[in-house]
């Protein structure tokens, strides 16, 4: 028997998580690179659809990994459920995107299993038999080779944007799907989750937004956003803001931008006084043109960035709201 | 409610960083701070204290300087401290960390574990709740809210995409707690004083070895990230960078 690589995909709500579909991209190029086998599985209660749909592409076998108590999900079920499931399937390597739902459960069953997850991976690199993960350390300042030096079953987690779903292969015909129950005994599950629910309606709606003005901690004030504003308003752009703005109350939750805020890819990002950690870039790196003002040199936004300014903001903003408005004026 | 907060001592957000010389972690003489995420759980604590009475305990791994988060807490209002004091103890994973928490409070009796949701260095995301798995407790993670109710408590977890849900638990539960739950508190200038005399337990690496292994998953190489953009440099004086991003933004980006 050859040594396998699973994936298993996120579904919520009805549906397939879109990341799932990088990680499925990710899967097959491993899978290229070892020559192991790629299956991939869906947990949950009633997702054979799921399953058949994920079968249309490049894989061995789906799995759907059937409970009525994976529904709604906690993390005690879907720990137990996986285990139940990997336990009788053995693969090598699991492989799963670093969604929040991930992140609840994965390193709870790495742990029951006596294994460990690298988790948040952006990459992976083969280092003669020996597969390596890189992932982000210090908030993306510095990036991390890491190996595995326990037995398998080995953990993965990928995070969001690293592989391309556009890019996942189709099979030439239907992959087989197998429907697998898993016991999951009375009293496994402690948690009794709500119904999921939205806060309160998005009253801004910035991946619509062309161009963006988003500020973070290099602000320093609040009464500072004023500058940051006018400069977003000459550019005729929205105003945005990284994680720690919106937790200090200086902007609504609504103007967040990313993993726990909006998405966004519009033709100008305009970077002030924000470092780019991981949270905050995966949110915004899809941007056409990435303009960043940071006093940090190093500061990650750079890496990221078509245009780098290391300076302070607040010395660069007011003569470029100047010259934007004059510009516009000529125009 | 008893609760126990998990700290960690992190080289602050804006610190250059130097590679160390075996090029697998970094150069140690940079400035330290408190963990962000660790720093509103320790404030979700207190206010849990003041609300239901209890005691706040915080513990932290690391060598003598970690000590400081430790005081920090303790100024702002946390009643004692544990130290597993050792330069080891940076290197653990996730498991080893958690395992060795574990070890170090077997003896005492907590209603809450509350972590940071990640680390700002290794970033893992792990240690909670593989320290509830070792606990044999329920977990919930990236928490907002906490509401004791009478079988326990309800927690609001942030899901993805501005999504939330309720989730009711028993206790004892380990909670990772998301930044911005609450607004932080200073340590007065009594509390500073008053810290001095609160107990801090030191916990030596020979007390907890047993229950450590070696790292289940290792770090072959730390390095600066391979550039994926080609990035031009706008230098001048201020009046100049302007000047220069204006003609991009009117001629390259073309939104002028």
């Amino acid at each position: 028997m050859p040594d396998t690589i699973l994936v298993v995909v996120e579904q919520r709500e009805g549906k397939l998580n879109r990341v799932s579909w990088e990680t499925l991209t990710a899967g097959q190029a491993l899978a290229a690179e070892t020559g192991w086998t790629l299956e991939a599985a869906v947990l949950g209660s009633g997702v054979l659809n799921f399953a058949n749909e994920i079968a249309a592409k490049r894989v061995s076998k789906v799995y759907a990994v059937e409970s009525p108590k994976l529904e709604p999900y906690t993390p005690d079920a879907f720990a137990a459920g996986l285990k139940q499931f990997i336990e009788s399937k053995q693969p090598k390597l699991v492989l799963m995107p670093h969604t929040y739902q991930v992140r609840d459960f994965v390193p709870k069953l790495a742990t029951a299993m006596g294994r460990t997850a690298i988790s948040d991976c952006i990459g992976y690199k083969k280092d003669g038999a020996k597969l390596i993960f890189t992932r982000q350390m210090f908030q993306g300042k510095l990036a991390a080779d890491v190996s595995f030096a326990c037995d398998a079953p080995w953990f993965v987690t990928f995070q969001n944007g690293a592989f391309r779903g556009d890019k996942v292969e189709a099979g030439v015909s239907a992959a087989p799907v197998e429907t697998v129950n898993v016991q999951i005994a009375d009293g496994v599950i402690r948690n009794k989750p709500q119904e999921v629910f939205k806060e309160a309606k998005q009253a801004v709606d910035l991946t619509q937004a062309e161009i963006i003005v988003s500020i973070g901690r290099g602000i320093k004030e609040q009464k500072n956003i004023e500058l940051a504003r006018q400069l977003a308003d000459a550019l005729g752009g929205e105003l945005a803001a990284s994680r720690p703005i919106c937790d200090s109350g200086w902007l609504p939750m609504d103007r967040q931008i990313g993993s726990s805020g909006q998405t966004v890819a519009p033709k100008l990002y305009l970077a002030l006084g924000i470092s780019g950690a991981i949270q905050h870039i995966v949110g915004m790196k899809g941007s056409r043109t990435i303009i960043a003002v940071n006093k940090d040199s190093e500061a990650p936004i750079f890496e990221i960035a078509d245009y780098a300014v290391v300076g302070n903001l607040f010395d660069i903003v007011p003569p470029l709201i100047e010259e934007v408005k004059k510009a516009k004026a000529g125009s | 409610m008893n609760i126990l907060v998990c700290m960690k001592q992190v080289p602050q957000k804006d610190a250059p960083l130097k590679l160390n010389e075996a090029g697998n972690w970094i150069r140690e003489d940079v400035s330290y701070e408190v963990n962000e995420p660790d720093a509103y759980a320790l404030e979700e604590a207190l206010r849990q204290k003041e609300k239901h009475g209890g005691e706040v305990v915080v513990i932290t791994s690391g060598p003598a300087r970690a000590q400081q988060v430790l005081r920090e807490a303790l100024a702002k209002g946390a009643d004692r401290a544990i130290h597993l004091e050792d330069s080891v103890f940076v290197g653990l994973d996730a498991l080893n960390t958690a395992r060795a928490f574990a070890a170090a409070i077997k003896d005492e009796k907590f209603d809450l574990i509350f972590t940071g949701l990640q680390s700002d260095d290794y970033g893992y995301a792990q240690t909670g709740v593989i320290l509830a798995e070792l606990l044999s407790w329920p977990h919930a993670t990236i928490i907002m809210q906490i509401e004791k109710n009478e079988g326990g408590i309800r927690v609001k977890r942030e899901l993805e995409a501005g999504f939330f849900q309720f989730v009711d638990m028993a206790l004892p539960a380990v909670l990772t707690i998301q930044s911005g739950i609450n607004k932080l508190r200073y340590a007065t200038l009594i509390g500073i004083k008053q810290a001095k005399n609160k107990p801090l337990r030191k916990v030596a690496m020979a007390e907890v070895q047993s229950a450590i292994s070696e790292n289940l998953q290792k770090i072959e190489r730390l390095y600066i990230p391979q550039k994926t953009k080609k990035t031009e440099m706008i230098e001048g004086s201020a009046g100049e960078i302007a000047k220069k991003l204006v003609d991009k933004l009117r001629n390259e980006v073309r939104v002028l």
